[in-house]
């Protein structure tokens, strides 16, 4: 028993080093080597070396001149990440997103019926940077008028900034909130005419 | 839509094709045959082995479960200590502070049992060195336990007069270093690729372009990322899980981790072909798996397509489907398969937020999880299927009137008791566990502490309870996370389920296949019952269908159906 027991010792240290320790700071690594801005958190920094977020964690958009996120549960803090968790009958839930839908219909000046259902719920991480295309053409004019562009040239941006699916079927047409806004405010100049 | 269902047929059709391959490099390894990445990874073997200083000489079923219980308590120890000491360890740089021994007890226990539920969350619970030291750890080795059994259990069924099945810390340390360890740092460095993080550096400042300050978590993601999907863990480095972009950045990440759910139990079964030398048995097996598998998937995806009636109800275009709790990368049908493939094999990764599912769409991970033999955990999702094997065998055996017999070996009352103890303790688990919940819910002196357990009202707040025991006895770890979990009651009583659940139903089996192991194996005759045939595979199905699920049926229709009705 007492040699088991040694034994059982002996192994997790070993594999506790191996596993937990050598693992990881080799994968870490390689990491550093040859992918060293995805290791890092994707973080986009300004001309000023500023970080102004990380590609793949939503932000906060409340302004006209921005396109929207899709709604947080977690109130777009990326310490704390979470879904909402109501399950679909939950009255509390519909009410929200019926609070939400009614916000958009006014915002955009649009009926219910072009309003992608993306943008009445809450992301499962509360961090989705994307939203669909349907999205972002219901947002299109609003974001041109605030900005006194053409309806034209922020489409344009948009579909620069529109990625199908991986090899044509994995995944679906998504738009990064956050480049595409940042692409915006170098376009068309920061906070036109605000 | 269509090219969705596209991916999903292909991410399938991919594992499938792949785990020809991967199932006779692990048949290699686990009968000591020579493989081409030897030169590398040979040393590393006799390098722990040689440290451990066991005696490699093969074991019978007792000392076997003897060394894999030792030494799971040794790490369970070891593993406790430094999450309640982790505050005073290297490697914090977001300072956090110890955790609390009632979570760390459910903690520790959720990841020695390869079941990963998660009363804590990730970026503000574990510090970077317990993420390492603990969780990496953990998640290697219990799946090389899980592995370890099921190559013990699969020689155990090969032999003949042979009381021994191996040596554990040779199984273990094989499974570990020469299987999950190559692997997940193939994953690792393609999840790095995508996007997700591996650093020692703290949570990143930024300035938003609106001027507000973010603070982002970030750290050893990728090599917990990898290891949690190959070894059917599932505990994530962040909350959310697989949802999170950090963990799970891009469609083709979702490929790769989708991939790793499955790819090992899937291999698993083509190993035991090759081991005992009978594809065809393996074949009506794969098959029967897979004739539970795709329907499952079937529905969910159906479901979670059409979208929540009461939001369509408000006239919003819900024409990309129920998409409360899920990511615009993976959609509804990615997210429907992932939810699927997760339950029926132990891992319990979630890529999108379950608790959100429509009633029916959530109804199918609770299924998968009630059979908990469809691919399985790794290792212990064949071990599961076994005990269904044995009983399909059983069953068959009385209707037509023979002896009942597998592989040539008679099954007599020995075996046939120790699988219903296996088979009968995962429904005692759950119902009798819900029922004490929803006892303790209703009963509590303080309504506003109960009330907190539950974010849903009504048939999905009974969902919730009825889940997370489902959970921690299937050793799954995914959740209805609406549940307010960690409180004293949750974190012990799931702790204790998912304990006597990992260690019942993997010692029972053991004994059962040495036992088996040690009978002479008559040779088949035209009177022998046949476990490669189509015929048979029917029978199994079907016992897995009417024993495995109906005893679920009273509580399914209390939950998930009747919020479907009531929608």
């Amino acid at each position: 028993m007492l040699t088991e027991l040694i034994a059982g010792v002996r192994f997790t240290l070993v594999t506790m080093v191996l596993l937990g320790g050598v693992y990881n700071v080799a994968l870490w690594g390689i990491g550093r080597l040859v992918f060293h801005d995805q290791a890092e958190g994707s973080l986009i920094r300004r001309a000023d070396g500023s970080v102004a977020g990380s590609a793949l964690i939503a932000q906060r958009f409340t302004r006209d001149e921005y396109f929207h996120p899709r709604p947080s549960a977690a109130d777009y803090n990326a310490a704390s990440t979470s879904g909402s968790n109501y399950g679909p009958s939950n009255p509390d839930h519909l009410a929200a997103v019926r609070g939400r839908l009614d916000a958009i219909v006014a915002r955009e000046g649009t009926t219910p019926d072009r309003v992608p259902s993306e943008m009445v719920t809450a992301s499962g991480a509360g961090m989705d940077p994307h939203i669909p295309p349907a999205a972002a053409e219901l947002e299109v004019a609003r974001v041109a008028r605030t900005r006194n562009v053409g309806v034209d040239r922020v489409r344009a941006i948009v579909a620069a900034h529109t990625e199908g699916p991986t090899w044509c079927f994995l995944g679906r047409s998504r738009i990064n909130v956050l480049e595409l806004n940042m692409a915006l405010d170098a376009e068309l100049g920061a906070g036109a005419s605000r | 839509m269509t090219t969705e269902y596209f991916a999903v047929a292909f991410t399938i059709l991919f594992t499938i094709a792949t785990s020809v391959p991967l199932g006779r490099y692990m048949a290699r390894v686990f009968t000591g045959q020579p493989t081409r990445l030897d030169p590398v990874l040979l040393p590393i073997e006799r390098f722990v082995l040689r440290v451990t200083g066991a005696d490699p000489a093969d074991q019978d079923w007792k000392q076997y479960s003897r060394s894999l219980l030792l030494s799971n308590v040794v790490m369970w120890l070891a593993t406790w200590t430094i999450v309640t000491l982790q505050q005073y360890l290297p490697l914090n740089p977001d300072g956090i502070a110890n955790m609390e021994p009632t979570l760390a007890f459910n903690t520790i226990s959720s990841f020695t049992t390869n079941t990963n539920l998660q009363h804590y969350s990730g970026e503000t619970g574990l510090s970077y060195f317990s993420q390492m030291f603990v969780i990496s750890f953990l998640q290697f080795v219990t799946a090389g336990t899980g592995m370890a059994a099921a190559a013990a259990v699969i020689r155990a069924l090969g032999a003949s007069r042979q009381a021994r099945v191996g040596n554990f810390y040779v199984d273990m340390t094989r499974a570990t270093v020469r299987i999950l360890l190559p692997l997940a740092v193939l994953i690792g460095t393609i999840l790095m690729w995508q996007g997700t993080p591996m650093t020692f550096e703290g949570a990143a400042k930024a300035t938003t372009v609106e001027g507000e300050a973010q603070t982002i978590a970030r750290g050893v993601t990728a090599g917990v990322v990898s290891i949690k999907q190959l070894g059917t863990n599932g505990g994530g480095y962040f909350g959310p899980n697989s949802t999170h972009p950090f963990e799970n950045p891009t469609p083709l990440s979702n490929l790769a981790e989708t991939w790793s759910i499955t790819i090992i139990p899937m291999a698993m079964v083509v190993m035991l072909g090759i081991v005992i030398r009978r594809a065809r048995v393996a074949t009506v097996i794969f098959a029967t798996m897979l004739a539970i598998y795709l329907p499952l998937v079937g529905v969910a995806i159906q479901q979670e397509s059409a979208g929540n009636p009461a939001i369509a109800a408000m006239g919003v275009d819900q024409s990309t489907g129920s998409m409360e709790g899920k990511e615009v990368r993976f959609g509804a049908p990615l997210s429907a398969l992932w939810a699927v493939t997760t339950t029926v094999t132990s891992n319990g990764s979630v890529n999108s937020m379950h608790d959100s599912m429509t009633p029916l769409g959530g109804l199918m991970p609770m299924v998968g999880m009630w059979l908990n033999n469809i691919f399985g955990g790794v290792g212990v999702g064949f071990i599961n299927m076994l005990i269904f094997v044995i009983v399909a065998v059983f069953v068959a055996g009385m209707m037509i009137g023979r002896t009942p017999e597998f592989l040539g070996k008679k099954v007599e009352a020995r075996e046939v008791k120790l699988a219903s103890l296996a088979m009968l303790w995962h429904p005692l688990a759950i119902l009798v566990g819900t029922a004490v919940a929803c006892y303790v819910w209703a009963t509590t002196a303080d309504p506003g502490t109960a009330l907190a357990w539950l974010k849903n009202p009504g048939p999905h707040g009974f969902s919730e309870m009825l889940y997370e025991f489902t959970s921690a006895a299937a050793n799954n770890g995914s959740g209805f996370e609406g549940l307010g979990d960690n409180t004293p009651f949750w974190n012990i009583a799931t702790g204790l389920v998912m304990l006597l659940s990992r260690y019942i139903p993997i010692i029972a089996p053991l004994a059962l296949a040495a036992s088996l192991g040690a009978k002479p194996a008559a040779p088949q005759s035209a009177g022998s019952l046949g476990a490669d045939t189509a015929t048979f595979g029917l029978t199994l199905w079907g016992v897995i269908i009417i024993l495995g699920l109906l005893m679920f049926m009273p509580v399914a229709v209390l939950g998930p159906i009747a919020e479907y009705l009531a929608l």
